[in-house]
């Protein structure tokens, strides 16, 4: 069982370098679906002994919502707004994916310092959920399409709820049905604000929106 | 309908005032004094808020119109999805300020942020529209790093043993000498950065001049007023964790440095403003940065910041709101055409010019005891530099705000006063008025349930 965990870790890294060096959109969003679809196993290796009711829906209900319903939402946009690449990004793909490189070697660093609690299953988890944070935030700083920013927003969210499944499975039902519907409409909001910009301005680059300032 | 709620979801706060309720749901819903006094807070403030609110969409016109910056037309959203969106924050912000579960107060949290960008791009133009996404974007991210400092406190509770514990405030409470200091720390400083994105504090603050200067002034008012004295209570709930754990210290200090750093940047800011509601967006900076000092100074600080509370929260809607009326009848937002305030609109001019004498807190209002109880507990805790730092801002934005309140409302009239389109309606001018009139009351006499209500906010926060 825990090679299979360290399996889909090792793939969830293979996403995250896949987006920092992508530039067409759709590609984008079909990575961030299969990594919605990886984490989504994630709940299920971490209980083995008891893959209670509970589990499988949460899981079943994340993989629906990550590989599934997100990227419809956001491909949709996309066909609203004839955008098909990012244009030149504010950080180019090669260095992108060397600063990729460079925060996973840090993250691993960092958690081989951090005090571990024992009940974690694969000590790979904690130094991915750190990368997958520290990618969505890169996404989201040095990417200039609404989209790709609300990607890295998404990819951000898959690292801390990666960290969530592996520190804690037995949080309650609610709250994590609750972050997911949060999740949910966060992406549906930020869709229809990009239809708007999309429709004010023609066009979805975040540099440009920049009248507001002292 | 916005009323009705308004006045039920009052009338059932002034029952806890009077009956307890207890706690529901497994403790994760309870209501104790800190609850109950931002609850009041935000009841009070919404009830007063959607009087105005009736009259402000009585105003607004059907139909495309022309912006008043730049000439391009633009349409309002409709007016039942703004209702909707409010009644929704509303009660969004109920389950922020009840819930005792980290889980779920962070579930209500990110819901606030999804219920209010809406209502910020009420007006369909393309500042509010660049508004709502930098609002969206920075405060999910924030949030979401707040997320993660939910996770860091998971960990660790989590003791050696193996036996865990639910994430409920008074469990976590309970079991003060099972944390692991180290995960702790990190917790607070995430959720510090995290909540402190909503509620303003700088750095983190980007978002909050644009989404207040670009909202309606009914939105903008609650959320400078309700909204974030919310995420500052996410903050003092981590902060209760950390006093049971020990380690006030550490989080006080990081307080006390957010603290004076949000005010000094809302000082720069506000010395040559151009715009005022964006003036009165760097002012919330600044009081937020007030709140936060006080805790950090603790002590006497901490009953200073739950009355600051109080007070900011009162004196920023009033001044919210009276702006409105001066967009609607001066049609811009720059200080500098905006003359004679005291000429065109009499009423509105008093209350701007109360507000005024009010946010920068000059006695007899309310806020000057405040910010004289903080500025006490500082010199009380020998902590003179603080003092001196924290008299110098004060003083500092005081004059910027001077500056532009005397100028904009005294001076001679900037445009013709004509008397058919230019008069207060009693739904523009009343519902500020009852706001001038609490915080002069709460200057001048404190009752004693009020003050005792205080004392054991501040107490449950480890204060005097």
């Amino acid at each position: 069982m825990t090679s299979f965990f360290d399996a889909i870790m090792v793939l969830l890294i293979l996403t995250n370098l896949a987006l920092l060096g992508t530039s067409r959109l759709r590609t984008c969003i079909h990575i961030c679906a299969l990594q919605g679809l990886l984490l989504g196993t994630l709940p299920l290796t971490t209980t083995i002994e008891l893959i209670s009711f509970r589990a499988f829906l949460l899981a079943g209900g994340g993989m629906v919502m990550k590989a599934i319903v997100f990227p419809r939402l956001l491909e949709r946009t996309l066909q609203d707004t004839h955008v098909q690449r990012e244009v030149e990004p504010f950080i180019g793909y090669s260095i992108s994916l060397l600063a990729g490189i460079g925060l996973l070697g840090f993250s691993l660093w960092l958690g081989s310092r951090l005090p571990l609690p024992s009940m974690i299953t694969s000590p790979l988890v904690i130094p991915v959920s750190f990368f997958m944070m520290m990618v969505g935030l890169l996404l989201i700083v040095s990417r200039k399409k609404a989209l790709t920013q609300v990607l890295g927003y998404l990819v951000m969210e898959n690292g801390i709820y990666a960290f969530g499944v592996a520190i804690s499975p037995e949080a309650p039902f609610l709250v994590e049905m609750g972050m997911l519907l949060d999740a949910f409409v966060a992406v549906f909001i930020m869709g229809i604000l990009m239809f708007h910009i999309n429709r004010e301005f023609d066009h979805i680059d975040t540099d440009r929106l920049s009248v507001l300032k002292d | 309908m916005l009323i009705i709620v308004a006045a039920l979801h009052t009338t059932l706060t002034a029952g806890c005032w009077i009956v307890s309720p207890p706690s529901v749901l497994m403790g994760w819903l309870m209501l104790d004094d800190v609850a109950l006094l931002f609850l009041s807070i935000t009841s009070l403030l919404f009830l007063i808020s959607s009087f105005y609110a009736v009259g402000y969409l009585r105003r607004e016109t059907e139909g495309s119109r022309p912006d008043f910056e730049d000439q391009s037309l633009f349409v309002n959203a409709p007016e039942t999805r703004f209702i909707a969106c409010l009644l929704f924050f509303l009660s969004t912000m109920t389950v922020v300020i009840l819930s005792r579960h980290f889980g779920l107060f962070w579930v209500a949290m990110e819901a606030t942020t999804l219920a209010s960008a809406p209502l910020i791009y009420f007006h369909r133009h393309h500042r509010s529209l660049e508004a709502t996404w930098k609002y969206l974007m920075i405060c999910s991210v924030g949030i979401a790093m707040a997320l993660l400092g939910n996770f860091f406190l998971v960990a660790a509770t989590i003791p050696a043993e193996g036996e865990s514990v639910s994430l409920v405030l008074d469990q976590l409470i309970q079991h003060n000498n099972g944390f692991q200091i180290i995960w702790l720390k990190a917790a607070f400083i995430f959720i510090l950065v995290g909540y402190g994105t909503k509620m303003g504090l700088a750095p983190m603050h980007t978002w909050l001049p644009d989404a207040h200067s670009e909202s309606p002034s009914v939105v903008s008012a609650l959320l400078s007023g309700a909204l974030l004295n919310c995420a500052f209570l996410g903050i003092l709930r981590t902060h209760q964790l950390c006093v049971a754990a020990g380690i006030q210290r550490f989080s006080q200090d990081l307080l006390l440095g957010f603290g004076l750093f949000s005010m000094a940047v809302a000082a720069v800011f506000i010395l040559g403003q151009r715009d005022y509601k964006r003036m009165l967006a760097y002012s919330s900076i600044e009081h937020m940065g007030i709140l936060a000092l006080g805790i950090g100074l603790g002590g006497e600080g901490i009953f200073g910041a739950m009355f600051h509370a109080v007070n900011h929260s009162l004196t920023k809607g009033l001044l919210f709101l009276t702006a409105g009326n001066i967009l609607a009848v001066y049609h811009t937002k720059s200080t500098s055409d905006v003359r004679g305030i005291l000429k065109i609109l009499p009423l509105s001019g008093i209350l701007w010019i109360t507000g005024f004498l009010a946010i920068v807190g000059s006695p007899p209002f309310g806020t000057f005891l405040s910010e004289f109880t903080i500025l006490k507990a500082a010199i009380d805790q020998q902590q003179i530099g603080v003092a001196v730092v924290y008299l110098a801002l004060l003083s500092l934005i005081f004059i910027g705000m001077a500056d532009i309140f005397l100028r904009t409302a005294l001076g001679r009239q900037s445009i013709e006063s004509d008397n058919d389109t230019v008069r207060e309606h009693a739904l523009m001018v009343v519902p500020p008025f009852c706001l001038a009139v609490i915080v002069l009351c709460l200057g001048i006499y404190l009752p004693s349930a009020f003050s005792r209500l205080l004392h054991d906010a501040a107490q449950i926060l480890g204060g005097i």
